[in-house]
């Protein structure tokens, strides 16, 4: 029996047989790992609440067979205390799972900025300090820099003629020239691009100035490019409450 | 893979709730070798529960009419609403004797992972049920965990401004992370009769 310990954030918990879960963490150092945790689902369990969605854990585990199996948990940051409360969070912190989910389709891949990105993500919305919204769209938007998918936001994505341009395609890969520019393009205003941008980057303080209208088209961009490079559809994002009503 | 029919039963078996591939396979070939009456009994039950068993209108349990022995039961406090996510979770609050009030199942938890939004679950039919009737109080009993916790946040947030409604919370000592039907009876029963306004 071999073991190993990293440190991760759960990802998803699946039911498994009467009592047990499958975990799945990305991980600093071993990508993404599902591994078995045994009779968490019983309310005596000791390894239950720590092995949830949204936790930050340092996780010792042992090599089976078919899955690897959690024998020992130490929660580093409990982020889903801050985010279970208030259903904006939530749903956000949902989507940012999914999208480190499924950017790390690989398992044992590493896969560390992603890691970094996602605590990095759920820190701030656990600690309710900036718009969720934003939080997100700046974690999704990093995490296609990650998968190398960043959208150009200035220069033509087609022919790198230097911008700013009026037109995006989500096709294309972002901005576009008058020349490029295929049809059913779309094209938002320079604050949005703007917008994006500083979320790109964590500017914050340009990021926190845009207008709401600004932030709607930012998040209705950004949900576009990131569906269009994972093809399959995310089921949280649809389900994203985007503005405290 | 086997040949034919003995893989679709062992695929079908797969995607129950619970059932790995190699339990799928062990119960596959214990039907094959089971009795014609045994294999018989099964069957008859797997069509009846789908044709004979039907939801609740009111509460939305599982019930045999179209109204559920609990909502028929006049001796029940219809002041009191306990949420829950599944009708085994009826059961287990039934199994402590604490509450005498009616209940209203969710079908499920807030869980946008899974793709399941409020309007999946039967959220809507609950704020209908508190604005045409005589409930006064509202016991929000969700699985202690992570998508038990968010539907509560949820519902709180949209039970809030129903003028002289009282929402309630079960008290905690039900350690995160469990299902609801794992809790012991005593514990069950501990947390209900200390349960919080929230
Ligand atoms: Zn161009
Ligand atoms: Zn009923």
């Amino acid at each position: 029996m071999s073991l190993y310990r990293d440190t991760g954030v759960v990802l998803r918990v699946q039911k498994l047989g009467e009592a047990d879960r499958i975990i799945t963490l990305i991980t600093r150092n071993h990508g993404k790992v599902r591994a078995v945790a045994k009779g968490v689902r019983r309310t005596t369990s000791r390894l239950g609440a720590r092995v949830e969605p949204f936790a930050h854990v340092d996780v010792q585990f042992y090599t089976g067979r078919t899955l690897d199996v959690i024998t020992q948990v130490q929660t580093i940051d409990a982020f889903g205390a801050g985010i279970v409360g208030d259903y904006q969070r939530y749903t956000s912190a949902c989507a940012v799972l999914e999208t480190a989910d499924r950017m790390s389709a690989e398992e044992g891949e590493p896969v560390l900025r992603l890691y970094l990105l996602v605590g990095g993500a759920l820190r701030a919305l656990a600690d309710g300090t900036r718009d969720p919204s934003l939080v997100l769209d700046a974690f999704l938007l990093r995490a296609l820099a990650f998968a190398g998918w960043s959208p150009a936001l200035s220069e033509c994505a087609r022919c790198g003629d230097p911008g700013p341009h009026r037109a995006f395609s989500i096709q294309a890969g972002g901005s576009v020239c008058p020349r490029c520019k295929p049809p059913g393009s779309a094209s938002p205003t320079h604050e949005v691009l703007t917008l994006m941008a500083a979320l790109a980057d964590g500017t914050w303080a340009v990021a926190e100035r845009a207008t709401d209208a600004a932030r709607r088209e930012a998040s209705g961009l950004v949900a576009a490019l990131l569906q269009w490079h994972l093809e399959r559809q995310l089921r949280s994002l649809p389900l994203v409450e985007r503005r405290r009503p | 893979m086997y040949e034919g029919p003995v893989q679709d039963l062992i695929d079908e078996l797969g995607r129950l709730p619970g059932v790995g591939p190699k339990s799928a396979q062990r119960i596959a070939f214990h039907l094959l070798g089971a009795e014609p009456a045994d294999v018989t009994r099964l069957q008859e039950a797997l069509q009846k529960v789908k044709e004979g068993v039907v939801f609740c209108d009111v509460c939305g349990n599982v019930s045999e009419e179209s109204t559920c022995r609990i909502c028929r039961d006049a001796r029940r406090d219809p002041s009191a609403v306990c949420v829950v996510e599944e009708p085994k979770d009826v059961l287990a609050i039934e199994r402590t004797r604490e509450f005498k009030g009616r209940y209203h199942v969710l079908g499920g938890a807030l869980d946008p992972l899974s793709g399941i939004g409020p309007e999946q679950l039967r959220i809507r039919q609950l704020l209908s049920r508190i604005g045409s009737q005589e409930i006064t109080e509202v016991i929000l009993a969700m699985d202690p965990n992570t998508e038990g916790e968010a539907t509560a946040t949820y519902l709180v947030r949209m039970l809030r401004d129903f003028p002289g409604l009282t929402v309630t919370r079960l008290a905690s000592g039900l350690p995160m992370g469990g299902d609801l039907e794992f809790a012991d009876e005593l514990t069950l029963g501990r947390a209900l009769s200390g349960r919080r306004t929230v």
